[in-house]
């Protein structure tokens, strides 16, 4: 009974790691560094919220919430792809523009600083399930797509090593441009999970960091589609974990350790070698646009 | 020329006298849209401006640093009044207003002893003990739930309010605490407070207090998911999920801030601490159409009479703030404290 609850919390805590989780694994394999996770999940979740708040219609408003993230998709990839500008200032220049942007645009339709009008319990998607298989989907798609398929191939070659792609004759900055944006779009539903499904609207700076802890997760399960999801599910575990030891009460130690435990663990885990050096693992021509 | 000039000076002995006065509401992390403590600021601030004719500017902070620009900027502006509000401000206005000696500042939930600052107090253990008592009658479970948002010694007042009032209703109920976090992005964190309180109902609560900021709508969506109650906090919130928010506990910010800037602009301004109880109808519980069909006429005579007690100190709440120096080792079982207070109140016999 209470493993179940804690598992079932351990799962909502997740949700939005592993589809950030998979959807920077696309860009970062295709060779581009991708930090701008807390942006893709705040304008997706933004544009949801607020679509859905005006036309109370769930197609649209996951329709919008998907071209929210990959809207930020395409100004990430004309800065890293076509500009060939650095990729970790571009993705942080993007999280500093949707932490400012979103409440300017806030201000401008509802005169509030930073949230979009609560949404009523028909308008949300209470039930985690519709996630649970989405987020199974795009597991599976991953992976089928990293080991099976020639776009997976390429996206491969483009981030180890470029000049073998393009010997080939293939574009390499297409193939980035495609995987960004796949990735955009597979982040975005995590938005929308924050702001429809775990939320009833957005709030500002809803996503809380929960992109970069994806991206340690994603660098955690060493770039691979089923560590990844082991290390969300981790994250998530300890995180809902923390939670059940806090209302326990027999606990002696103070709260503060206990929210404090999974970070450190990321740390020390981090740090654990495991016969071959962290940067082997890592997609080879990460950081470095393909001149 | 001379006709001009009589109209000149009359023009501007009009515009001394529209000269509205000018006052600054600094907001703290929550913002004025949290439909909690930020916006019963706000709404105090919004009637003077309205009823006083007064002009208040509001400012929001985006993060903790941006405090003491904010101050430091107004009073620069000449801003006559500035509320901070929130005890992450106290620090900041520790700092800026001995820098304007002539500005005054009034900090809501937090102590600042300067010739030019007004301290705003509630007895926030007070309603929480309330609310907490109607909780323990109200319970099926006899699991009772509070999430509290950036663990620290004020929202520990509340908590510890709470669990006495429920010990005093329901001895045998368990009480389940949370907190959002440790930093101020607690205040304003929805999912997170979802998830507190979705894992408090799983382990069987059934109402659940709340006194989180912003991050009380995320327990406000748990509860009408899983059909349970939830307290709200500050504001009264109860119209914010009709029929399924028992009650709030009130904290008449909204009415400290408005007395603040009336006192203003009659020109006695006070420094000095000022406390707001339920005495006084500082803090008090919520009872309006929204939550009427909850609360019945029994429970009702059975709250008022425990509001009365508590006035005239036949029920001590025991206050954190006083706890934790009594007891540093055990602030939420302190015998000492119970015992000073009666000690310090003249027995009826």
């Amino acid at each position: 009974m209470l493993l179940d609850d804690l598992i079932l919390s351990a799962v909502r805590i997740s949700l939005p790691l592993i589809f950030a989780a998979y959807g920077g694994m696309l860009s970062e394999k295709s060779g581009v560094a991708n930090i701008a996770l807390e942006a893709y999940l705040l304008f997706s979740s933004f544009c949801a919220a607020a679509v859905m708040a005006l036309t109370h219609n769930l197609g649209f408003s996951i329709l919008s919430g998907l071209l929210g993230g990959v809207f930020v998709g395409i100004i990430f990839s004309f800065f890293t792809v076509k500009v060939k500008s650095d990729q970790i200032i571009a993705g942080m220049a993007l999280n500093i523009l949707a932490t400012g942007l979103i409440p300017v645009l806030c201000k401008a339709f509802y005169g509030t600083s930073g949230q979009t009008p609560s949404l009523e319990i028909q308008d949300r998607i209470s039930s985690t399930t519709p996630f649970i298989i989405a987020a199974l989907l795009v597991f599976i798609g991953t992976f089928i797509l990293f080991k099976k398929s020639v776009f997976g191939l390429r996206v491969t070659a483009a981030g180890d090593h470029p000049p073998a792609l393009r010997s080939q004759g293939i574009n390499v900055d297409f193939v980035r441009v495609k995987a960004i944006l796949i990735g955009a779009a597979i982040a975005s539903v995590g938005g929308i999970y924050l702001s429809l499904g775990a939320g009833s609207g957005y709030t500002r700076n809803m996503s809380a960091g929960r992109g970069f802890i994806a991206l340690a997760a994603l660098i955690f399960g060493r770039w691979k589609p089923i560590p990844t999801l082991l290390a969300c599910l981790f994250f998530g575990f300890f995180d809902s974990l923390q939670i059940f030891l806090q209302t326990s009460g027999t606990l002696t130690i103070p709260t503060q350790f206990v929210q404090v435990l999974p970070y450190l663990l990321t740390l020390v885990l981090l740090a654990v070698p495991t016969g071959k050096a962290q940067k082997n693992f890592a997609p080879q021509a990460i950081n470095r646009p393909d001149l | 020329m001379k006709f001009f000039s009589v109209i000149a000076l009359f023009l501007i002995s009009l515009n001394l006298k529209a000269e509205p006065l000018k006052i600054g509401l600094v907001l703290d992390k929550g913002g004025k849209d949290d439909k909690s403590f930020n916006a019963a600021a706000f709404k105090g601030a919004t009637e003077a401006a309205q009823k006083l004719g007064v002009e208040v500017k509001t400012v929001e902070s985006p993060d903790d640093t941006s405090y003491e620009r904010s101050l430091k900027n107004l009073s620069e502006r000449g801003y006559k009044l500035l509320i901070a509000v929130g005890f992450a401000q106290t620090d900041a206005v520790k700092k800026i207003a001995p820098q304007f000696p002539k500005t005054h500042f009034a900090i809501v939930d937090g102590v600042v002893d300067l010739p030019n600052v007004t301290s705003l107090m509630f007895n926030e253990h007070e309603g929480s003990f309330l609310v907490g008592y109607i909780a323990g009658l109200k319970s099926k479970t006899n699991v009772i739930g509070f999430v509290g948002g950036m663990e620290v010694d004020l929202i520990k007042r509340f908590e510890l309010g709470y669990k006495e009032g429920i010990a005093l209703s329901n001895p045998k109920a368990k009480v389940l605490v949370n907190y959002a976090g440790v930093t101020s992005e607690a205040w304003m964190n929805p999912t997170k407070g979802k998830e507190l309180a979705l894992s408090q109902i799983s382990q069987n609560a059934d109402i659940i207090f709340t006194a989180a900021g912003a991050t009380n709508t995320g327990v406000f969506d748990a509860i009408e998911e899983k059909n349970k109650f939830a307290i709200g906090v500050d504001s009264n919130q109860n119209w914010v999920k009709p029929g399924k928010i028992l009650t709030s506990m009130l904290k008449r910010v909204d009415l400290a801030v408005f007395e603040t800037i009336k006192a203003e602009k009659a020109g006695d301004f006070k420094a000095g601490k000022k406390s707001f109880g339920l005495a006084d109808k500082g803090v008090d519980y919520a009872l309006d159409k929204y939550n009427q069909s909850l609360i019945s006429a029994d429970l009702k005579s059975k709250i008022e009479k425990v509001k009365k007690d508590i006035a005239s100190k036949k029920i001590i709440v025991s206050d954190y703030y006083e706890t934790r120096k009594l007891c540093p080792n055990s602030p939420f079982k302190c015998e000492k404290y119970q015992k000073a207070m009666q000690a310090l109140t003249p027995t009826k016999k």
